[in-house]
């Protein structure tokens, strides 16, 4: 191109740009920043929910899925029968379905995926979920039936994880890099470090998306997702880092915050058999010592909402129990005094990377030392805390935020890392488990919630806020998180 | 000669090993199992075992060492652990993004330590030497992150000039590729410049008072024709080394600049590693860098024998 007409070239563009610049083009593509970068792209194999972040619904589709308010709908299967002892399930699958290889997707690959998981040398981070089926029958093409050892309440849910989505024999050998699923958008490509791709798959099943492309681009350190955001550079801050700065989002027009809730209830861990926590009064004490607002207000920013058991908030289940340990300093000492601790103990207080941890930590120990409980704070970065305290439970207390869907199931584990061994509770999941009834379902996960909260198993903080940002123009991101994913089926531009 | 560098090529080889235990060894006491890392807290421990004996975890350590040390001297780096790539590839795709950009800050510091240098040594004493004495002052004493900030508040948010971070990919042109690069450069060039020139002042202010330079002047040039034609030449060998190593700490050190930039290093990549206790990616970055600095530093010497012959007698 020479110069001059680089030059009409350029002006010819200033002029449509000043034309058209009201005119709408709805853009269809898209750049999303995530914290995390996905260690690989392979939701069967990995607890990672920076994967489920990239490819749930968006590359990968289960026989049920999530929506963003949480509930459970039809995904790759479109309806289902379930048996009257609730132990058969027959699926009955898409037609006309392919995988972005061009390969049919049927009873087969459901059969390969589920048997996959749950299979001895299976890799699943979740493979408890598949631990009830008893046999996977492929009766035609279209029709599976899945066979539970014990009826299970919660198995259509469990099958909307990213960790049950079904994939191909034929493809499974690279899935980790090119990932090849029967969703909406196909894997473009890998920018190790920096940035992932998807491009619109023309041939969906279901409806066409509006966006063409998206991509993912990772974005850890707090300081640069906020100047990332501000110069634009990016449309969305899936899960922002900086919580200190959303006013300042909030306050601007060219973008808008999102506050929503994610599943992370976020708790005061306490070793249940480590002396002197084995006492329940000592429990109660620590569970009065703390002020959630003030742990919210100072750690979170004030995004966040008090809980006061191991449920999540938005969930119809839930029954707030925050008045059973509500802030008492006073008669935490007290308690303590009544147990034997009058001079108050010592312990230690691991903290793993997250804010919530870290700024949570210094203030729950200013908190136990109103009472006279010195707590040692340990800073540990993951690999460590999996360790020393989950694995080792080697540690006094500890903060984590528990971010699976419903897992209250794990305070049945009496091996599990806090330590709680209660068999009425576990008598109690049993029956949740064995309960398909919506009705008596909902009772008895209140009882559960109850029980926890009576016990006081461990200090329940509050939930964890999902704080997004987006530009001002952008539609249909989830505002909360049932799961970790951005569905990029549901996003598109406004005009 | 001969002998000389062949003595320093046994203490390379020898520091070399040296380096690849202690990496080994205070990388692997770190606790912490990449398995349970990748599972997560609902992993059970039949899947945790058949992980670990994928990833070769289930020898011994010493095993492990010797898998590595040898995998190394064949060019094969191992898998990585979380990514499941090769190592090499993942440390050849990085460094088409830190060795442009240590280059690139290495040429920006020098571009301005030499004039900068020159011009304060000239005019030593002088209103000019003091602002630019004051100027590398605050140049060494800002941290480089803070910098880094600041060029992004101006430059990326306030101007639009620039991304705020990010790396285009060499793909999408050289233009595209340094235009992504300049502003992480220029925040690790600045300190590594108030350092250089410096150096270069001060060095060229000890060659000034030589009596070559008197000589210069004695038999008719000017200042400063005696100052460019035989002073700055002469400067220079101190600021050479100072350059060497520079550049080693440019390569290995840009994690934090990485970070606030989040361009996909090698700096980065050890960071996301070390969390991820990816330990066969930590390991061999490690011992690439390590690798990297004593070659430099081997040459370097070689360098200084060739311009200097005492040297080679004295070791």
């Amino acid at each position: 191109m020479t110069k001059q007409t680089f030059r009409s070239f350029a002006s010819v563009l200033a002029v449509s740009a000043s034309l058209f610049g009201t005119q709408v083009f709805a853009k269809s593509d898209i750049t999303i920043a995530l914290q995390l970068e996905p260690p690989h792209l392979d939701p069967t194999s990995a607890a990672a929910q920076a994967i489920d972040s990239v490819v749930y619904t968006n590359i990968f589709e289960g026989l049920t899925r999530f929506m963003g308010d949480g509930s459970v709908v039809p995904g790759l299967a479109e309806s289902w029968e379930i048996s009257e002892d609730g132990k058969v399930y027959t699926f009955k699958l898409h037609d006309g379905v392919t995988f972005h290889d061009g390969s049919t997707m049927d009873a087969e690959d459901v059969k390969f995926s589920l048997d996959r998981a749950r299979s001895e040398d299976s890799a699943n981070a979740q493979k408890a979920l598949f631990a009830g089926i008893e046999n996977i029958e492929v009766v035609d093409p279209l029709t599976v039936k899945v066979t539970l050892s014990e009826p299970n309440g919660n198995f259509l849910f469990n099958l909307a994880w990213g960790d049950a989505v079904i994939v191909a024999p034929e493809s499974i050998e690279g899935i980790k890099t090119n990932p090849v699923g029967t969703g909406a958008f196909t894997f473009g490509e890998w920018v190790q470090g920096d940035s992932i791709t998807l491009n619109r798959n023309p041939d969906y099943w279901g409806n066409q998306p509006e966006l063409e492309t998206a991509t993912f681009k990772f974005i850890s350190d707090p300081t640069a997702a906020f100047a990332a955001m501000m110069a634009e550079d990016i449309d969305v801050f899936d899960n922002f880092p900086a919580p200190e700065n959303l006013p300042q989002f909030e306050a601007d027009p060219r973008f808008q915050v999102l506050v929503g809730s994610t599943e992370g209830e976020t708790i005061l861990s306490t070793n249940n058999k480590m002396p002197p926590f084995d006492d329940i009064q000592v429990r109660q004490a620590l569970a009065h010592a703390i002020d959630r607002q003030a742990i919210i207000d100072g750690a979170m920013f004030g995004y966040g909402t008090p809980i006061g058991t191991h449920f999540a908030p938005h969930n119809p289940a839930y029954v707030d129990l925050t008045g059973n340990s509500a802030y008492d300093p006073k008669k935490a000492a007290k308690m303590l005094a009544d147990a034997g601790y009058a001079e108050g103990f010592e312990t230690t207080l691991h903290l793993p990377p997250p804010s919530y941890a870290r700024r949570g930590g210094e203030i729950v120990a200013a908190q136990l030392a109103e009472v006279g409980i010195t707590a040692n704070i340990i800073n540990v970065e993951w690999a460590q805390w999996l360790e020393s305290v989950f694995k080792g439970k080697d540690f006094g207390l500890t903060i984590v935020s528990h971010t699976e869907p419903m897992d209250i199931g794990i305070y049945a584990r009496p091996d599990y890392y806090f330590q709680y061994d209660s068999t009425d509770f576990q008598a109690l999941m049993d029956t949740l488990n064995s309960t398909t009834d919506p009705e008596e379902r909902t009772r008895l996960m209140g009882e559960a919630q109850r029980l926890i909260s009576s016990d006081f198993v461990n200090g329940y903080l509050f939930q964890l806020a999902k704080l997004g940002v987006a530009k001002a123009g952008v539609q249909g991101l989830w505002e909360n998180a049932p799961t970790a994913a951005i569905d990029l089926t549901q996003i598109s531009w406004s005009e | 000669m001969l002998r000389y560098a062949l003595k320093r090529l046994i203490s390379l080889v020898i520091s070399l090993a040296v380096a690849s235990v202690v990496i080994f060894a205070v990388i692997e006491v770190a606790p912490g199992d990449p398995a349970s890392f990748m599972l997560g807290v609902n992993a059970q421990e039949d899947t945790l075992a058949a992980l670990r004996a994928e990833l070769g975890l289930d020898v011994s350590k010493l095993q492990r060492y010797f898998n590595w040390v040898g995998g190394m001297m064949v060019g094969d780096f191992g898998t990585s652990y979380t990514y499941r790539t090769p190592v090499s590839q993942m440390i050849a795709d990085r460094l088409w993004v830190s060795l442009p950009l240590a280059l690139y800050a290495l040429t920006l510091s020098t571009a301005i330590a030499f004039p900068v240098g020159i011009y304060a040594a000239a005019r030593r004493g002088k209103p000019g030497d003091l602002t630019v004495m004051g100027a590398t002052q605050l140049g060494i004493a800002v941290p480089n992150f803070w910098f880094a900030m600041m060029l992004v508040l101006i430059f990326a948010i306030n101007l639009r000039w620039f991304n705020a971070g990010g790396f285009a990919g060499w793909d999408k042109g050289l233009w595209a590729g340094l235009h992504s690069l300049t502003l992480p450069a220029i925040a690790l060039a600045w300190p590594q410049a108030a350092i250089l020139a410096r150096v270069m002042r001060s060095s060229l202010l000890d060659i000034l008072g030589e009596d070559f330079m008197r000589t210069a002047r004695a038999k008719g040039l000017s200042r400063r024709q005696a100052l460019w034609r035989h002073g700055v030449r002469n400067a220079l060998i101190p600021v050479l080394t100072i350059i060497g190593l520079q550049f080693s700490f440019l390569l290995a050190g840009s994690i934090i600049i990485e970070q606030v930039f989040y361009l996909p290093g090698l700096g980065r990549l050890v960071f996301q590693a070390i969390s991820a206790r990816d330990l066969i990616v930590v390991e061999s970055v490690v011992m690439l860098l390590v690798f990297a600095v004593i070659t430099v530093n081997f040459l370097v010497d070689l360098a200084y024998a060739a311009v200097d012959p005492r040297l080679r007698s004295r070791t």
